[in-house]
């Protein structure tokens, strides 16, 4: 019982640290545009395609492949936000969810036509391969991995929010944008460039996650909704919220798929209706 | 001032956003059937104020009273129900709806017939012709067909007090009515409202003096969320005090609102 | 205005609420696929040898009812669900396990899954209702979604992922027959959906409808005139879920299956989906989205089912980039438009 409880636990945290790194972003542009962006995954999704493409095709390691699949992902990203996105602004909600699920369609069916509909292999380096055994327990070492990168960058997004000028820039304009463009914030250079920040941990996070979960072409669908679940629990514009919530989120699905397995999906739904009934802006949300 | 004839009043409320104190004490009388003007410079609460009698906001402490009952927690379209209702600033109707329709829609709340669901509008009848003579009397007549985003601004503000009349009401706020109205069509509007029927009390929010002192029978003046002074025009237009924070930096001030 | 302004207020009124001759064109045509090949014009004769054509119209009359109920809670009262399909669900499998359990006649079916899927609507309502933005699109997600599992999960009622076994099927009235052609089907859906129609226009002319319209384009001003908006959102919302109960229940006793897929999620994104296409708040819309997409689905996932999406996708995004009130918005526009030039 104690191990099994061990292994979900840190089965789900290290999950949850993926939740993290794909949703974060969204969590904090939505905070500060209102832009629903379904889109979000179909960015993690090339970061993932671009990672696998790299890997087997030009024969690059897998962590240097980390940082083309954030870079690839935070350009795609400006440029639709330039060419969509922005004669949006000030559209409804459901016109952000209808054109950015468009963009998810999309998305998924030219990925289906570049890459097929299978799941894409990729070798990680052998270090990261193995497990650890610690009594009649075991710990796989990506896990671990996912759980460092996850703490690195929540702590350096949440420090450089708190203490840097940027930060405290972007922290303006999501608590009060009328007031920040009042300060003389340029809050549409700001958005932008958290906009590519955060599509660009997204794309990251495509790339980690398909060691863990795989990827194919729906990758950019069937994540969304875990996405979303995170920004919704966790409180729109809230780093720590969304922490929070992946890190539930991550847990209360592994055990959910651990101890009762015929329920499918059911605990993540339920714990995500509970939370926002408890708490309709979410844990930490403020709007 | 005669208790018995007060429709309106509010006793000691305060109301604070964080340190902003925008309700400071403040005791407020409405006579029945008088037009009252409430002035102050921009963000002295005014709005704030409507917000607070109306329900919209609910004051830290202190007490609303409506033709002698406290309503300070009763909901706000409860008030409506009991004949207290407000217009807005900021124009806040119903853009898809064209004014025969959204009056009508009004006057359908009232009557209690608006949870009607298995008959056309059109057989209405009454609630049809209540609103037509609505219109007619702020002479919207003309353009009652068409889409309410489609008017002309100053139609649309006279279409903010349609939508008020529609609820039969004791007591009207009439928040800036004329706010962003040009001077000379603003004049007309309050011609209007100065025609509504005497049993009705007014209490209104402008900015331009000369039609303050026209239209007005007290004046009641706000700043910084406190009642500076009231009192009838000639004596509001003599006081130094109200020169010195109102009338004497004013006019330019305010053309934005 | 570019017309003569009409002579009274209630004539107008009225006049909104008349039948227009494109409708009444628009709901005779629905008639025309049940002639015989050789009364048809010789270019639609072609599609009549499929046998399933029969099949594939009465699931377009099922989701444009479907896409009607959305239209309903999101067109006029402006509330965004990415759940609806619980309703459809409910409604399907109630008139399945009916059938299975209890009696096979079709309209008493149909009235009980109302019934059900309404109940359902409004005790959900009261917990969808105080959500906003986002997390309304959350909440409605993710009690939908809590249904799809649990019917999943209760696999001895609903059969689980090998959908629902044993439905039988009466004839309407005692008399007409299900036959295989689908002949009965498609003109007990048709006649259902028009009923249902019926009922939908009724309400967008009525007080009633007058008053959501208000709560969606304006729920402050709403309050500030005296409305209980709760209450009015709180009814539409009940009958819009029961109006999905009784599309729900017609694809089960037309067809004799029901499975998960009336509860899933991708059923609420296409109905949305199809509704958006064909342009919110008007009801037509709704029927032409469905005609569309269904259509479309039916040509394009012949060719390449794969790529289905691709197509819907790019008409999304142009939809709500140009053509915000949807195809037929944009058309009516168009004609409007002509007739003025
Ligand atoms: N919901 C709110 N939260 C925080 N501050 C508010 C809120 N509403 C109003 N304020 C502030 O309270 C003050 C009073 O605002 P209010 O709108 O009542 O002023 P006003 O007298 O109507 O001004 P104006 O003449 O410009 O209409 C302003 O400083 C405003 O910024
Ligand atoms: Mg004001």
């Amino acid at each position: 019982m104690l191990t099994s409880f061990i292994s979900v636990l840190y089965d789900g945290f290290a999950y949850g640290m993926l939740l993290f790194v794909l949703s974060v972003g969204l969590s904090v542009t939505l905070g500060m545009m209102n832009f629903v962006n379904l889109a979000h995954c179909a960015f993690a999704m090339l970061g993932g395609y671009v990672t696998v493409t790299m890997i087997n095709h030009l024969g690059w390691p897998f962590l240097a492949t980390l940082p083309i699949a954030f870079l690839a992902a935070a350009v795609a990203s400006v440029l639709l936000e330039r060419t969509l996105y922005r004669s949006l602004y000030g559209r409804s909600d459901l016109d952000h969810c209808l054109l950015t699920i468009g963009i998810v369609f999309v998305s998924v069916a030219g990925a289906a036509y570049i890459f097929g509909t299978l799941q894409q292999p990729i070798q990680v380096p052998s270090w990261l391969r193995g497990t650890w055994v610690v009594g009649n327990l075991t710990f796989g070492v990506y896990r671990a991995f996912l759980i460092v990168v996850g703490l690195a960058l929540a702590a350096a997004l949440i420090v450089s929010l708190e203490y840097t000028r940027f930060g405290a820039t972007v922290r303006a304009a999501v608590d009060n944008q009328r007031m920040a463009r009042g300060l003389g914030i340029d809050v549409d250079r700001v958005f932008m460039l958290t906009f590519a920040l955060g599509s660009g941990l997204a794309g990251l996070g495509g790339a980690l996650a398909i060691e863990i979960v795989g990827l194919d072409h729906s990758f950019a669908l069937h994540y969304l909704i875990y996405v979303l679940i995170v920004v919704s629990v966790g409180g729109m514009g809230s780093i720590w919220g969304s922490f929070v919530a992946a890190v539930v989120l991550g847990v209360s699905d592994m055990a959910g798929k651990y101890w009762l397995p015929q329920l499918g999906s059911f605990l993540i739904y339920l714990v995500m209706v509970g939370i926002l009934m408890w708490r309709p802006l979410g844990l930490f949300g403020k709007r | 001032m005669n208790d018995a004839a007060t429709v309106l009043s509010a006793s000691g409320v305060n109301k604070s956003f964080g340190s902003l104190v925008v309700a400071n004490n403040i005791e407020f009388n409405l006579p029945t059937g008088q037009r009252h003007a409430l002035i102050g410079p921009n963000g002295a609460g005014k709005t704030t104020f409507i917000n607070l009698l109306t329900g919209m906001l609910q004051p830290d402490s202190g007490a609303i009273r409506l033709a002698g009952e406290d309503i300070t927690n009763t909901p706000p379209a409860v008030r409506v129900k009991r004949g207290l209702v407000r217009t807005f600033q900021i124009n806040t109707l119903f853009p898809q709806l064209t004014p025969i329709e959204a009056v009508t829609m009004a006057v359908c709340e009232r009557r209690g017939e608006a949870t009607t669901w298995w008959r056309g509008l059109s057989h209405y009848h009454e609630a049809i012709a209540e609103a037509d003579q609505i219109l007619t009397s702020l002479r919207l007549d003309k353009v009652a067909t068409r889409t309410t985003r489609e008017l002309a601004y100053g139609q649309q503000r006279l279409l903010e007090i349609a939508l008020a009349l529609a609820t039969k009401p004791k007591v009207l706020l009439l928040d800036e009515p004329a706010a962003g109205v040009p001077k000379d069509e603003s004049e007309d509007l309050f011609e209007v409202i100065a025609g509504l029927s005497s049993d009705l009390s007014i209490l209104f929010i402008e900015h331009d003096m000369d039609i303050v002192f026209r239209f007005a029978s007290h004046i009641i003046v706000l700043v910084s969320g406190a009642i500076l002074v009231q009192g009838p025009p000639a004596e509001i237009a003599a006081n130094p005090l109200v020169r010195e924070v109102y009338l004497g930096k004013g006019r330019h001030g305010h053309a934005h609102s | 205005m570019a017309e003569a302004a009409p002579r009274g207020m209630t004539d107008w009124i009225a006049s909104r609420a008349r039948w227009r001759i494109g409708e009444i064109v628009f709901w005779l045509a629905c008639l025309l696929p049940l002639l015989p090949a050789q009364y048809l014009p010789s270019f639609l004769q072609p599609f009549w040898i499929f046998d399933r054509y029969l099949q594939l119209l009465s699931q377009i009359a099922i989701t444009a009812l479907f896409a009607i109920s959305l239209d309903l809670i999101l067109g006029y009262a402006g509330v965004v669900s990415l759940g609806h399909a619980a309703f459809f669900g409910l409604g399907a499998y109630a008139a399945g396990l009916i059938s299975k359990f209890w009696f096979t006649d079709p309209l008493l079916g149909l009235l009980c899954s109302a019934l059900l899927a309404g109940a359902l609507g409004y005790i959900s309502s009261f917990v969808i209702l105080r959500f906003h933005g986002l997390a309304l699109i959350m909440i409605t997600l993710g009690l939908g979604q809590l249904l799809a599992e649990a019917a999943n999960s209760a696999s001895w009622l609903t059969g689980g992922a090998d959908a629902l076994q044993g439905i039988r099927a009466g004839k309407i009235f005692g008399v007409f027959e299900f036959d295989i052609y689908g002949q009965t089907a498609y003109i007990y859906a048709l006649v259902v959906t028009f009923l249902v129609f019926l009922v939908a226009r009724r309400i967008t002319n009525s007080p009633f409808g007058m008053s959501i319209r208000g709560i969606r384009d304006n729920s402050r001003r709403m309050l500030a005139i005296g409305a209980p908006n709760q209450q009015h959102l709180r009814r539409v919302f009940t009958i819009a879920a029961a109006m999905a109960g009784v599309a729900g229940a017609l694809l089960t006793q037309t067809t004799q299956t029901c499975s998960l897929e009336t509860l899933n999620f991708q059923r609420s994104a296409d109905v949305l989906v199809i509704l958006i296409l064909g342009g919110v708040g008007r009801l037509y819309g709704a029927m032409a989205g469905a005609i569309i997409y269904m259509i479309a689905r039916d040509i394009f996932s012949d060719v390449n089912p794969q790529y289905w999406y691709f197509w819907i996708g790019l008409l999304l995004i142009a939809v709500v980039r140009y053509m915000p009130d949807g195809l037929l918005g944009g058309l009516s526009f168009l004609g409007s438009k002509l007739r003025r030039s």
